[in-house]
Parts: structure tokens; sequence; C-alpha cells
């Protein structure tokens, strides 16, 4: 069983190399965060699978929460930080039409 | 009576988190909870309403309806990413459309359940306006055909 | 019980790769958010789901006393969590990518 969880762990971390390209030649900022979110969901499964090899489960599982959590946060924060500033591609049809006071 | 509901739930969660049941770890936990609830004890629990029970129970019936579709469509999205002829059979596009739900609650209910279901995204509501952004066609008929809507309208009893 | 845990891992995988690769290859911004959006929260939830049974069988001192009932629920905490927070989190960015005017991708070219 500890067999099937290294390799798991391992397949994981190589989708964490496919992600990086994403966050490396993201065209746009938006891309490159929701790359880093997807990350960091794969690092959550991924430590949880090193408490299993580890037989540290009861430790690893608190990191894993706050990982978790501060991978949540982190996202809404670069979020609202990118939306505040409105500065991408100014003159868009959508980026008016908002502008307007559609909402 | 919120507050003390509050309270409960929040000392109960301590108590699972810290995984020890002495008198050390209960009397930090009474202490935290106590100034949490102080601070924003009235987040959790908006308003009393009367019939909450009758929704609670149908919507325990609404999820395993809501994980049937949520893998049903998972799958659609992981045949198309998978798929070589993947440029062909994707078709992106923003949609409005109106819908019928008047509370506010089964409106947030409604948008949380779209952009579970992989290949919708609700992006904006403004009044009763939705925006979607959906990604294959199959999808965007499957949602306009209303049927999601009906669910959630008889778990908030508005059909 | 581990034919569960296996087979419940192995989904999880699955669908990471799967939105992993959808992340790479889709034509946009928002098309990449369905597949890393909506793949991620099914495959996390699966993997994680799948060791909350093993921990339940096979953690703590040999399965089924409290410590690794209490672990199984942790981690079931984190299930859960990922299930609210995931769908929220692209909520978000969906929204700071139309306000701040990232034009959508069609297939007739822009409109």
């Amino acid at each position: 069983m500890d067999v099937f969880f290294l390799y798991s762990s391992l397949i994981l971390c190589f989708l964490v190399l496919l992600c990086l390209y994403r966050v490396v030649f993201g065209p746009t900022v938006m891309d490159r965060i929701i790359s880093v979110g997807a990350i960091g969901n794969k690092t959550t499964a991924t430590l949880l699978l090193m408490g299993m090899i580890y037989g540290r489960v009861e430790m690893f599982v608190d990191i894993a929460l706050a990982y978790a959590l501060l991978n949540f946060i982190a996202t809404l924060g670069a979020a609202k930080f990118f939306r505040v500033r409105k500065s991408i591609l100014p003159g868009s049809k959508y980026f008016q039409e908002r502008k307007k006071g559609v909402s | 009576m919120r507050l003390i509901a509050t309270f409960i739930i929040l000392f109960v969660f301590w108590m699972v988190m810290a995984g020890k049941f002495d008198l050390f770890h209960a009397s930090l936990g009474i202490i935290s909870c106590l100034i949490v609830t102080f601070l924003s004890g009235d987040l959790l629990f908006k308003e009393s309403r009367k019939g909450r029970g009758k929704e609670v129970v149908r919507f325990i019936t609404y999820i395993p309806w809501l994980i049937y579709q949520i893998i049903l469509a998972n799958f659609h999205v992981a045949r198309l990413a998978l798929s070589p002829k993947m440029s062909e059979l994707i078709n992106p596009q923003l949609i409005r459309f109106k819908v019928n739900l008047k509370s506010d609650i089964s409106k947030v209910t409604f948008a949380n359940s779209i952009t579970l279901t992989p290949g919708t995204i609700t992006a904006d509501i403004v009044g009763d306006e939705y925006l979607v952004h959906g990604i294959s066609q199959p999808v965007i008929d499957d949602l306009l055909s209303g049927d999601m809507e009906q669910r959630v309208a008889h778990v908030f009893s508005e059909d | 019980m581990e034919i569960v845990t296996i087979i419940f891992v192995s989904g999880g995988l699955f669908f990471f790769f799967a939105a992993t690769i959808g992340l790479l290859r889709f034509p946009d911004f928002y098309a990449r958010m369905h597949a890393t959006g909506k793949g991620d929260t099914l495959g996390g939830f699966l993997i994680v789901l799948g060791l909350a049974v093993y921990n339940l069988f096979h953690g703590g001192h040999g399965g089924f006393d409290l410590a690794s009932i209490l672990t199984s629920v942790k981690i079931i905490f984190i299930a859960v969590f990922i299930f609210l927070a995931n769908p929220t989190a692209t909520h978000a960015v969906f929204k700071a990518g139309l306000d701040s005017g990232v034009v959508p991708w069609t297939k007739e070219g822009s409109r």
C-alpha cells in the first residue's frame, strides 16, 4: 500500500510540474492565478499522501488543512487585487459595458 | 439563542480539531470560542424564519442529485480536455437568461449549483438575470432546459 | 477496504490529470477555469475521501480507535472545505477576469 501512495504522489508532483508551465508562460495574470490555485490543490493532496507514507497522518492533516485555507485566501486576495486595478486589457467590450454601470 | 447555538457549534469544532479531551484544552477552547462569539456571533445565523425544517429536509434530498450531476458533467469536461479534436467540440460562450426565483438564498443556491456543475460558471447576477459562461453546446442546452431551476425552486417551495 | 482506497485515489488522479491537460490545452482563460475549477474539486475530494477511508481502518493503533476516527473526521473536514472553497475561488477569479476586461474566446472569433 505504501508503494501505491508513493507512486500516486510522484504522479501528483509530475502534474505540478505541468501546471508550472502555465504559471511561467501564461499569457495573462489570471492564468497564473488559477494555475497557482491548482498547484495548491495538488499540494494539499500530496501532503496527505506524504503523511500516509511516513505514518504520521495526525500531524500532516493539520498542515494540509492550514495549506488549503491559505491557498483559498491567497487566490481570493490575488483576484481582488487585480480586479481593483482594472488595467489588464482596457477598451474591451465587457470592460466598457461594466463601466457604464450594468450592475 | 443564536449566540448560544454559535458557541456550541464552535466549541464542538474546537474539540474535534484539538483531539485532546482534558481540562487544559477545554478551557482554552471555551475562552477563544467566547471571544469569537462575542466579536462575530451574528454571522452564522442571519435571521430566524419559520419553516426551516422542511427546507433542510428537501435540501438534503437535493444533494445526491447534485453530486450525480457533478460526476456526470466532470466526465464530460475530462472527455473534452483529453480528446484530440478538442477545438471542434468546445464552443465557449456567455449567455444571459432570466429565472423566476425570488428569495436571495434560492438564488445563491442556484448560482452555486451552476458553478459546481462543470461546464458552466455563474459570472454575475443582476436582479433576476444571470450571466453564465458555458463551455460547450450540450451543457448550455442542459442548463436552459430549466430542470435544475425547478428543483431549486422545489427545495425552497417557490414553485 | 484497501480496494476502495485504490479506486478513490485512482479516480482522483484521473480527474487531476484531466484538469491539468485541460489547463494546458484550452484556448483561453475562461475555458481553462472550467478545467481547473471543477476537475480539481472532484479530484481532490476523491483523493481525500479515499485517504479518510484508509485511515479509518488502518490509522491510529490498528484502526477504529479514538485517534483514527478523529483524524478521519479532520480529513473529511478538508474534503468539505475543498468542496466549498473551490467554486467560490473560481467564481471570484472569473468575475475579476471579466471586470478587468479579458476578452472571452469564441468559436466565431471575437464578437
